[in-house]
Order: structure tokens, then sequence, then C-alpha cells
């Protein structure tokens, strides 16, 4: 593509690569026209939390928290009040008074939790705000419970040197605890003010460790391990609703296979749900799931050029600095037959379904299997998107390891509020 | 008031009596226009008709009597008027002089009255051009008037301090001699009760300066238009030190201050002899020392605007009056491509000084062109400030007063040659004459002899001017009358007339009013100038001055005359000359004008290229040599939307790596091709925001952009154009962009196409803002130059000419394609 620029000397190695998905600089369905660069951060910035709908905040490697403003892109406030770097944030808002309160809660390598700077006795790697119960649990080697006020309320005993990576909320006061390769049920009960946490069950169906846990709906959660396990779970009786094992396959068939298999980065970094499909980053590849039909409904193995870091609704990010959009595409009419996807279905390991061939799209005996197709990229980013946060049609927030904070605009609705501002000058100014 | 029409400008004489030794002998025609020292001369022997051939500005200290208030020679209680300054127009058809007289008065507390009138006069051969731009003249002079006043003030309460000290001190002394001589001799000795007297005088002369510093001090500040006055009278007039301290916030010039305020704190107070000294033993204070240093540097810089802002013809102030009016209206596009100007006339005097403060070089540097004569003499202009000022402030304290005034004259560009020497007027009223003027004249008469037979003879032309007046060629105006009655102005002065004036005056010789018909005020005129060449000190100086003076106004001339030139081939504001930053930014377009011509030529893909540029894609211009690309981004520089006062949007040569933030603020980038790693790393950021970017490849004549089809660009940028000259390129560019602007206006304030018809219409917006496009006849790609013009309006009209710190940066998402020669 440059190589006239790069003389032809230096290889293009990277471009290579991802020749197949390379989408070109015609995105007639990407409406991010406009963007705007937000510097603040000194280290990498790893979270993203919306306040609200014009707010957002951003913390990262540099233990500094950023409040900003997604409309003029300005930096709002500007919070320091950890020394190391930030492991976890999350927003949460209250009422006291009569006055609603939008709180942050950000966790710190430094063993601080603030807004209130409340001694942790423990790093801690999630958060979890139950707005029901208004209380909110910090997870780390052990699971603390504490109240609007910064108070600590209740904790578990030590558990073992695996801590608490994720959380989510359950019905019935119950809460999924993600610890290494097994899912722990915890209850808490409320005996008036006294709230007691207590581990239910484990659960351990999992082969590796749990890297990603989400809530789908009500009455269901998820959960992706290292190797590629997608299980969904019934949030009440903690059962087994699907088991997914994906396994992304060299197409080659020749005997190197065995040894490239396992190179293949297919652990899953990261899931996210509207309810109805599950987007799982895998590896580097993008993997839909349909979550009532039980099925996969599309994927792609190599949606990125490196791993994928972050994805929401069809958008997914990548250590390779771009975000990219994807669309569900209908396919044609099999072309040829042909998969380097394997998918283990409930309760089968192995690869005894393995095929032979060039990669392909589709997987004729999977019914109702669509395709993934890139319909644009935004890239800005000179090092890895951590992580974007979507505020609908004002626009989508990037993180980067670049230090970097980019909204990505829609140019052209970006424009018409632009005229809408100016009439309204015009009219303040008395020259309508 | 002054209301009759006495002719103003005074001009002296050449110091050098002999030139002008018998100019009756020959007929006006036979006369030899007088060599080496005729523009210092008179400066209105010149031409045919007037006999000057630029307009000056003419500072004279005079004397009327119709302008004496306060403490008139009988009454002994000093009461200051604060008289409001008067504007006159003045005319002398035989000399083809006309001019506005702006008069006002000095306080100096050893001026007779406590006064000095003065008056500021522009003179012009062009009676339309005074009569005309009468309001224009007002309002510059009044600035300058205030400037002057406001000094005074602050000068003459500072002066009133000190003599209170003085007065105080003297008090304590006779008080204890009182004591002394009622000790020794008894209390109704006569020494006693001389002392006495002298004690109660000096008590009531303590009285009269208090009261007199009162007065001063509590001078009415009047709410100014002037945001410059505003600030500077936002002192309470009452406390001197902290009107100092304005001073000191307000003006750059703070040793000047400081210095006045180390001199004032050390003050020693000195005893004041029984018998006061008349004012005429001593010198009287020069203009400078009349106002704060720094007052009056900021006057000579008004003046300076002025003169600049009327030089030429009357023509040329219209149109670039209605043109300065009509940009002013065109606030919300002009920043997209015309040099932001923001010195309007009689522009904030700070920005001025900091101009002249470092003026030559970059000027110069852009001087390559034969148009940029102009530039030239911009900043010889400039320069010209300097050497008057610096030898006035390095002149040592013993100089006299008119000498020093006289120097500052000439420090302003426009009166030297007419160095008006009756200052002292006034001391010269013939009241009381001392013995010193006396010795002076006794001395001096036989010197100057013939100047005073000439001055005698040319009495009687003088006499002339009121008779003229009842003929009804002259009449004498004031600001009342001749504000927009053009009726007044006599379209043609009568030819026989004119030919009666030349034939029986002499024309080496300035007009006299009847004032200066009357013996004394000549004898004072003649005095002065041979104290001036009896000092062989000053005399050098002077003289030196006067060479340079001379180099001066030949260069100045040229200069004119090219900027007339200019003017009347283009239409930019180039002869504004008041805008140095933007003068010199234009001067600098115009040559790229010509680097764009080539670029054109030499380029087929010129067209893409500029389409890139106009349409708000970053361009970068990569090259190994930085001569080369630098050539480049200077020749596509002026199609750059939006360049900034500083041409802060381009950046001609960078050898590291860009980032994203870098598009955001640079739209034409000069990037260095290299071999090393960080070459490579260049290359790599070039590689990852490709589709942000366009790349002119100079060393292998490529360029890889976006497509463009359409004519617009290509009548902007045709290469077999038959413009031959780079500033008529210029100007042609200059002309297409203006339309395009016209439209990226209109489509930006045409409200029916993007104020939504319901909510959630967004859609129809959109699909109404394409169609207007296409309406007024642009392509796709077209409509994206107007639409970023129009983003660029509308970002400007939102957020003011200050740019936001933080600038989205819009793109779009098109194939490039590369494009070789």
């Amino acid at each position: 593509m440059l190589r006239w620029i790069l003389g032809g000397r230096d290889a293009q190695g990277t471009v290579e690569k991802s020749a197949a998905l390379f989408i070109g600089e015609e995105q007639p369905k990407n409406c991010f026209t406009e963007m705007q660069v937000l510097k603040g951060h000194f280290d990498i910035v790893r979270f993203l939390v919306q306040i609200d709908d014009l707010r957002f905040a951003s913390a990262g490697d540099d233990g500094l928290v950023l409040i900003w403003n997604v409309e003029t892109g300005d930096c709002l406030l500007e919070l320091r009040c950890h020394t190391q770097q930030i492991t976890a944030m999350t927003s949460y808002s209250f009422i006291r008074g009569r006055n609603a309160h939008a709180a942050l809660i950000t966790a710190s390598s430094d063993r601080t939790l603030s807004v209130s700077f409340t001694q942790a006795s423990a790093e801690v790697c999630c958060l979890l705000v139950l707005v029901r119960l208004d209380v909110w649990l910090s997870g780390g080697n052990e699971l603390c419970v504490w109240n609007r006020d910064f108070e600590l309320q209740c904790k578990t005993v030590h558990h073992s040197d695996a801590g608490i990576s994720a959380m989510v909320e359950l019905p019935k006061n119950f809460i999924a605890a993600a610890m290494d390769k097994e899912i722990v049920i915890f209850k808490l009960s409320l005996s008036g003010s006294d709230i007691v946490v207590m581990a239910m069950r484990h659960l351990a169906d999992h082969q590796d460790t749990i890297h990603s846990l989400i809530s789908i709906n009500d009455g269901l959660f998820a959960s992706g391990s290292h190797i590629g396990e997608l299980i969904i779970w019934d949030s009440v009786d903690w059962t087994i609703q699907a088991y997914e094992h994906i396994l992304w396959e060299e197409p080659a068939g020749d005997s190197q296979s065995e040894v490239k298999l396992k190179q293949i980065e297919r652990s899953i970094q990261h899931m996210s749900s509207d309810g109805e499909y599950i987007v799982a980053a895998v590896g580097s590849g993008l993997y839909v799931f349909n979550v009532l039909m039980k099925s996969v409904v599309a994927y792609r193995k190599m949606a990125h050029d490196s791993n994928v870091l972050h994805t929401m609704r069809l958008m997914s990010c990548s250590e390779d600095g771009s975000v990219r959009l994807w669309e569900l595409q209908d396919l044609p009419l099999p072309a040829e037959p042909a998969s380097s996807g394997f998918f283990g279905m409930f309760g089968t390991f192995g690869r005894s379904g393995k095929q032979t061939g060039p990669p392909a799209k589709k997987m004729p005996e999977i019914p109702g299997l669509r395709s993934l197709e890139l319909i644009g990229d935004l890239i800005g980013h000179s090092g890895a998107v951590q992580m974007f946060l979507s505020f609908k049609e004002k626009g989508l927030v990037t993180c980067s390891t670049d230090h970097l904070l980019i909204i990505w605009k829609d140019g052209e609705l970006q424009s018409q509020l632009r005229s809408l501002a100016v009439f309204q000058k015009l009219e303040e100014n008395q020259k309508l | 008031m002054i209301g009759s029409p006495d002719v103003v400008a005074f001009t002296k004489e050449d110091d050098f009596g002999d030139s002008f030794s018998d100019p009756c002998s020959l007929p006006e025609e036979f006369s030899v226009p007088l060599f080496a020292h005729a523009a210092n001369a008179n400066p209105w022997t010149k031409t045919s008709f007037a006999k000057f051939s630029r307009d000056f500005i003419l500072i004279s200290e005079f004397s009327e009597q119709a302008s004496f208030v306060g403490h008139p020679p009988g009454s002994n209680y000093p009461k200051l008027n604060f008289v409001e300054d008067s504007k006159v127009v003045l005319g002398d058809s035989k000399e083809g002089a006309f001019a506005y007289v702006h008069h006002l008065t000095l306080y100096d507390l050893e001026a007779r009255g406590f006064v000095r009138p003065f008056c500021m006069a522009y003179i012009s051969a062009d009676e339309r051009k005074i009569m005309h731009q009468f309001q224009e003249l007002s309002s510059g002079f009044s600035k300058a008037s205030e400037f002057l006043k406001l000094g005074n003030r602050k000068a003459f309460a500072n002066e009133l301090e000190k003599k209170l000290k003085d007065l105080e001190y003297t008090r304590s002394v006779l008080h204890k001699e009182t004591e002394l001589q009622k000790m020794n001799n008894g209390c109704y000795s006569t020494q006693a009760i001389e002392k006495a007297n002298e004690l109660a005088n000096v008590e009531k002369s303590i009285y009269e300066h208090k009261d007199l510093l009162r007065q001063i001090t509590s001078y009415p500040s009047r709410k100014r238009k002037d945001v410059d006055f505003v600030q500077h009278e936002t002192e309470t007039p009452g406390d001197t030190s902290v009107i100092d301290d304005t001073l000191n916030i307000n003006h750059s010039d703070k040793t000047v201050e400081t210095e006045s305020e180390s001199r004032k704190s050390s003050y020693t107070p000195q005893l004041i002899k029984g018998k006061s000294a008349k004012c005429f033993d001593k010198r009287l204070k020069t203009m400078e020392e009349l106002c704060n240093a720094s007052f009056f540097h900021q006057t000579l810089e008004q003046l300076n605007i002025i003169e600049k802002s009327f030089r030429g013809d009357l023509c040329l102030i219209y149109t670039s009056q209605i043109d300065r009016a009509l940009l002013s209206k065109q606030s919300v596009t002009s920043f997209l491509f015309e040099a932001e100007r923001d010195s309007e006339y009689g522009g904030t005097s700070k920005d001025f000084s900091i101009s002249s403060n470092n003026p030559t070089v970059p000027i110069l540097n852009l001087s390559g062109e034969p148009l940029s004569l102009e530039s030239y003499t911009t900043c010889i202009d400039v320069d010209h400030v300097k050497p008057g000022v610096e030898s006035m402030e390095g002149r040592p304290e013993s100089s006299t007063s008119d000498i020093t005034q006289e120097t500052s004259e000439a420090a302003d560009t426009e009166t030297k040659g007419s160095f008006s020497s009756d200052k002292s007027i006034e001391a010269f009223g013939g009241f009381s004459p001392s013995s010193l003027q006396a010795n002076y004249f006794d001395g001096l008469e036989r010197k100057s002899k013939v100047s005073i037979a000439s001055a005698s003879e040319n009495a009687s032309g003088s006499v002339a001017v009121p008779q003229r007046t009842s003929d009804g060629n002259l009449v004498p105006m004031d600001a009342a009358c001749c504000i927009g009655q053009d009726g007044f102005i006599f379209e043609e002065p009568l030819v026989e007339l004119a030919q009666e004036c030349c034939g029986d005056t002499v024309v080496n010789q300035e007009p006299l009013s009847l004032l200066h018909g009357d013996p004394a005020l000549q004898m004072d005129y003649i005095l002065e100038e041979s104290a001036l060449a009896e000092s062989p000190n000053m005399g050098l100086t002077f003289s030196e001055l006067n060479t340079e003076e001379v180099a001066k106004i030949t260069i100045e001339d040229v200069s004119d005359s090219t900027s007339f030139m200019s003017a009347s081939t283009s239409s930019d504001r180039a002869a504004s000359p008041f805008t140095y930053g933007s003068a010199s930014t234009l001067k600098k377009k115009k040559k790229a004008g010509h680097s764009a011509l080539r670029f054109i030529r030499q380029y087929p893909f010129a067209q893409q290229a500029i389409f890139c540029l106009l349409s708000g894609r970053t361009l970068v211009i990569l090259g190994v040599d930085e001569g080369t690309v630098r050539k480049l981004v200077n020749a596509l520089f002026i199609f750059v939307p939006n360049l900034g006062k500083y041409g802060e949007t381009v950046q001609p040569w960078l050898s590291s790596p860009f980032q994203l933030t870098d598009l955001q603020r640079w739209k034409l980038i000069g990037l260095q091709r290299a071999a090393s790693p960080a070459g490579s790393s260049i290359l790599h950021s070039l590689n990852r925001y490709s589709r942000y970017i366009s790349i002119l490849d100079c060393d292998n004549k490529t360029l890889r952009c976006p497509p463009y089809k359409g004519t617009l660009v290509s009548h902007l940028a045709d290469h077999r154009t038959q413009i031959k000259r780079g500033s008529t390129y210029f100007l042609h560019v200059q002309g297409m962009l203006t339309q395009l602007i016209a439209k990226a206006f209109l489509y930006t304030f045409c409200h029916h196409i993007h104020l939504p018809m319901d909510i959630n219409d967004q859609g129809s917006v959109t699909s109404r803002r394409t169609n207007f496009l296409l309406q007024l006849g642009y392509t796709v790609e077209e409509s994206k130059i107007v639409q970023y013009l129009s983003e660029l309006i509308k970002q400007h009209y939102i957020q003011g000419s200050s740019k936001g710190a933080n600038q989205s940066f819009c793109f779009n998402y098109t194939t490039s394609y590369l494009y070789k020669i």
C-alpha cells in the first residue's frame, strides 16, 4: 500500500498479515468522521467510566482520575488520590437527602480505595456496586462489603492466593465472583443493619483461569476462560445452560498444526452482552454467540492484528491500536464448504470435527451462521486501545497505552449541532 | 477658543540663512530648487502650486490672545481652566496649503497663566482631504492630544509638588530667619518686617500652589470611548503616587518612570529666593518635559499613525477606509484567507511599540520581490522614530528647550523640514522682556538682518489672507461648519488668483500670519535660530540629523509612489501602512504567489494538492532536501484556510515523527525523509495516519491523495494560465477564494438548510445541506471544501478568534490515489 513511500525496502509485514481484513480508506458506513484528542494522562489509560450523559472519568497507571466532558472535550476535574496505578474504577450514584450524588470508586495498587482513602488490606481487582442494597463490594484477595459512607460492613475470610478477578450481581442478593478457575457464589444476608457475606457454592467447571464474567440478563450470566471456554450459567440455580469451547485452529492440515495450535491465543479476554448476544473477544478474534438459540452467530478468527481487549455492541478494540466496527451480514449462498474454526458443542471436547481447508467465514453445518463484516476502523492511537466507552450519538471515547484519549464523533451530526449553536448565538446577539 | 482664520503653518527656514539670500531677485519660474537642504528647508517650495509634495504634521506652540486662560497678568489668584481642544480648518489658497488645526493647552508652572498653547496641524495640499476627513483627523488628533494632556497633567502635578516642597522649605528657613531678626533687632525693625512680608508671600504662594495642585489633581476623569484612555484615566487624580503607579503599569517605558520616581523621592527642597524668579529667567520646558516622556512618545506614535493613515491621495484613503469598514463587517469570514488585522486605525500603541522595537529584520527578510519596496520603507519608517528618540533621550540636560523640541519634531517623520520655532512666542508677548533677551536681540540683530527684511516684506503677503477671505476664495471653517458641508469646498482654485499669488510673492517663504508680521515675534524666531547656530554642539547634531533626513525623504518618496502603484494594481490593503505584521505576511503571500505559480506549472497534480489544503486535509510534503521542501511549503501556504496570524497551521520543516495531535494543529507540513531509524519511524507515522493526510513526495514527484474532479480548483490552478506575475496570480487566487468564502458564508448562515423542521429530522437536514451545495454548482468534492470552510466559520463564530485548546479534527474516509508526473 505505502510501499512507494517505504521505498520497497521495508517489508510490509504487518500490513500484509491483515491484508484480508484491510478495509481501505473508503468507509461509507463509518460515521466517526471527527476526532478530538484529549491529553492529560502521563501513563497508560486503562479505565473509562461513564458518570452521566455528559461526563466520564478516565483512570490509568499514572494514578490520576480525570473527569471529562464528552461534548466539549474539556477536562473538568483532576483527581489525584492514588500514588500507584489504578486497578479498578466504577461509578456510584446514590441519593443522599434529596440530592443525587455521583461518586467514583477507584481501587489502586497502593492499597487504597478512593474517594474515601479507605485502607484496604489487599489489592482490589474489581469493584461492584449494588444499587439495590446501597452497598458496594470490592474484590481482591478477599471480598469486602462497604456502605455508601465508605464504612467496611463485613468481609470474607482470606481465600487462596488466587484473588477475585470479576464479580457480577445475581438475583436474591447473590454475588458471583470469579476466582482463578472457579466461580464462587456468595450470599449477602441482611439482618437489620448488619450485612453478612458468606460463600455458598463453588462452580469448578472451567479448566483454566476465568478472565471474564458478565451478566447477560436477569436469568443468565456468562464466564469465559483462558483456554476459550465459554459457559453460560443460570443466575438462580447456577446450572450450566450452554458450553462453548472455542478452538481457533490453523487452517493448514499439516503436522505442524499441533504446535501452531498452542501458539494461537484463544483466551476469552472480554465479553459483552446486550441480553441476546454475547460478543466475546477471543485472542485476536471475535465471537458472537446467540444466548437464546444457544448457538454461534458469527465469528472471525483474526478480527484484529493483535489481542482484542474490549468489545461492545459489535465494536472491538485491540492491542494493535485500532477500534473496529463490525456488522452482522447474512452470508451469501455457500460457495465452498470450509471452516477454520471448531466448536465443541455442549459437553463435547476435542477436535473430532476438525476440518482442513482454506479459511472461510461460513460453517454450513450451523444454521443461521452469519458473517462478521468489518465496516470501519478507527485509527488514531499509537498504542493498544485499552477500552472504549460509547456515548451513543455523542460519540465514542477510547483510551490507550499512548496516554491519550480520543473522542470519536459523528462529523455530520456535530456539524449540524454547530450550526444550531451558531444560530443560537446569532439569536442571542440579535443579529437574526 | 480660536475662531479667527489664522494661517497656521509656521515654518522655519534653514539656519543657513544664505540659501534664501535674495529670493525676490529672480522670477518664480527661474528659481532653482534648493539643493541638499531643500527637503529640510521650506517644505512648500517643492511643487508648482502647493509648494510641498507631501502632507505633513506640524506641532507648534504659539501665542494667541484669545486663548489665554487663567491667571491674567493683573490677577494673582491662579485658577486653572480645563479648556476643551478646539479644532479648525484653515486654508491658504495662495500657498495651496490647507490645514486641520488642533489647538490644545498644556500647563506649565513657569508659563504665564500656567498655560502654554500648542497646536498640532495636519497640512495638506488637498483641501478636500482635510474637509472630508475632518472627523477622522479630529479623532486621531484628539487621541494624540489626550496623550499629551494626560501626561502633562501628571507632570504638572509632579512639578507642583516639588514646588510646594521648595516653598515649605523656604518657609521654614524664613521662619527661622524672622525669629532671628526679631530676636536681634526687635519686632518692628525693617529687616524683621521685610522678612515677615517675605514669609507672608511664601505662605500665600504655598496656598496658591496647594490650590493649583488640588485643581489639577481633581481633573474630572471623563468617560471616553477609547479603551486606552479609560485605562489611563482609571487613576483617581488626587494622589500622584497612585498616578505614577498606574503609569508604571501601563507603560513598558518603565525606566523613565522609575527614574523620575527616584528623582522625586530623592528630591531635596531648594530655597526659593524672596523675589521669585521670573519665568523668563529659565528655559522653557520642552514638550517632552511638559508631558511625561512615555506619553510624549505615545503621542509621537499616534502622530505617526495619523500621518500614515492619511498619506496619499484622498481616493486611496477613501478606498482603504471603505475597505476597512467592510472588512470589519466581515470578521466572520476574514480570518480564513486574509491576513488578520488586529491593529486598526489608531491601533493599540502597545502593539505599535512592540513592532517598532524590532522592526527591521523580519520585514527585510521578506523583501525580495520588486514590489516589496514598500515593506522596506515600512521598516524605514519605524526605524525613523528611533534615532530621534534616542538623541532626545541621550541629550544632556543642559540643552535648550527649543532645540530639544525641534529634535523631537525631527523624530516625527513628517515634520522634518518644517520645524516650527515659535514656541516661546508666548514668553515674548512683549510684556516684560528680560534683560537676557535684550542682550540676545542686541547681539543677533545684525546677523539676522536679511531674514528680518524678508519677513517684513512678507508681512504684506500675509496680511492679504483675510482679504482673500472676503473675496470668497478662502473660507475659514471651524469644526461646526465643515462637517458634511461640501458646499464650502471650492472645486477649483481660481487659476488667475493662483498665478497672481505666484507672481507677487516669494516662493521660498513661508506664509505668515498677522501675528508673524509682528516684528517682535519675528525677532523671537530669529533669536532661536541664531541661538541654534551659536551652539556648535547642537549645530553638529542638527546637521547630522539633517543629512539623515534627506536620505530618508528620498527613500520615502520613492516608496510612497510604489505604495500608490501597488494600491492601484491591487485591491489588497498593503497600502494601509500601519499594520506591520499583516503587511509582512501579505508580502510573504505575494512572494508565495510566484512560487505557487511555478508550482502549478511544474506539477500536473497541483490541483489535487490544492484541493487537499482547501478541504482541510493535511498535506505532508516529504523530501530529503530541506530547501526544496520549504520552497514547496512556501508555494502552497497561501491555500491554507485559517492560516493564523503567525502561520500557526503550517509547519515548514519537521524532522521528527508527527503525532496525531499535530494533524490537528498543522494543515501543511514539510517533513524530512531520512534514512535513519528516526526516518523510519517518520515513515511509520505516515503509514499509520495515511488516511488523514495527503503526501506530496518531492523526491519522487508523486502525490498521494483523494481524487478531485471539478472545475473550481482548475480555475484556481490552471497550469496553462496566462498569468505571468506572482503577485497577479496571488490576486487571482485571492479573488477565487473570496468567491469561495462567499459561498461558504451563504451555506453557513442559510438557516433553512440547517435547522431541523421538527425533532428527529436530522436526516432531512443532511439531505437539504447536500442539495444546497449541489445547487450552488459544486461537485461532491468541492462541497467538501465549502463544508470545511463552513465548519471553520462556525467554530470561529462560536468560539471567537481565540482558538480553543481542544479543537476537534474532521476528516473523511476516502480512497487515495497516487498521482505521478
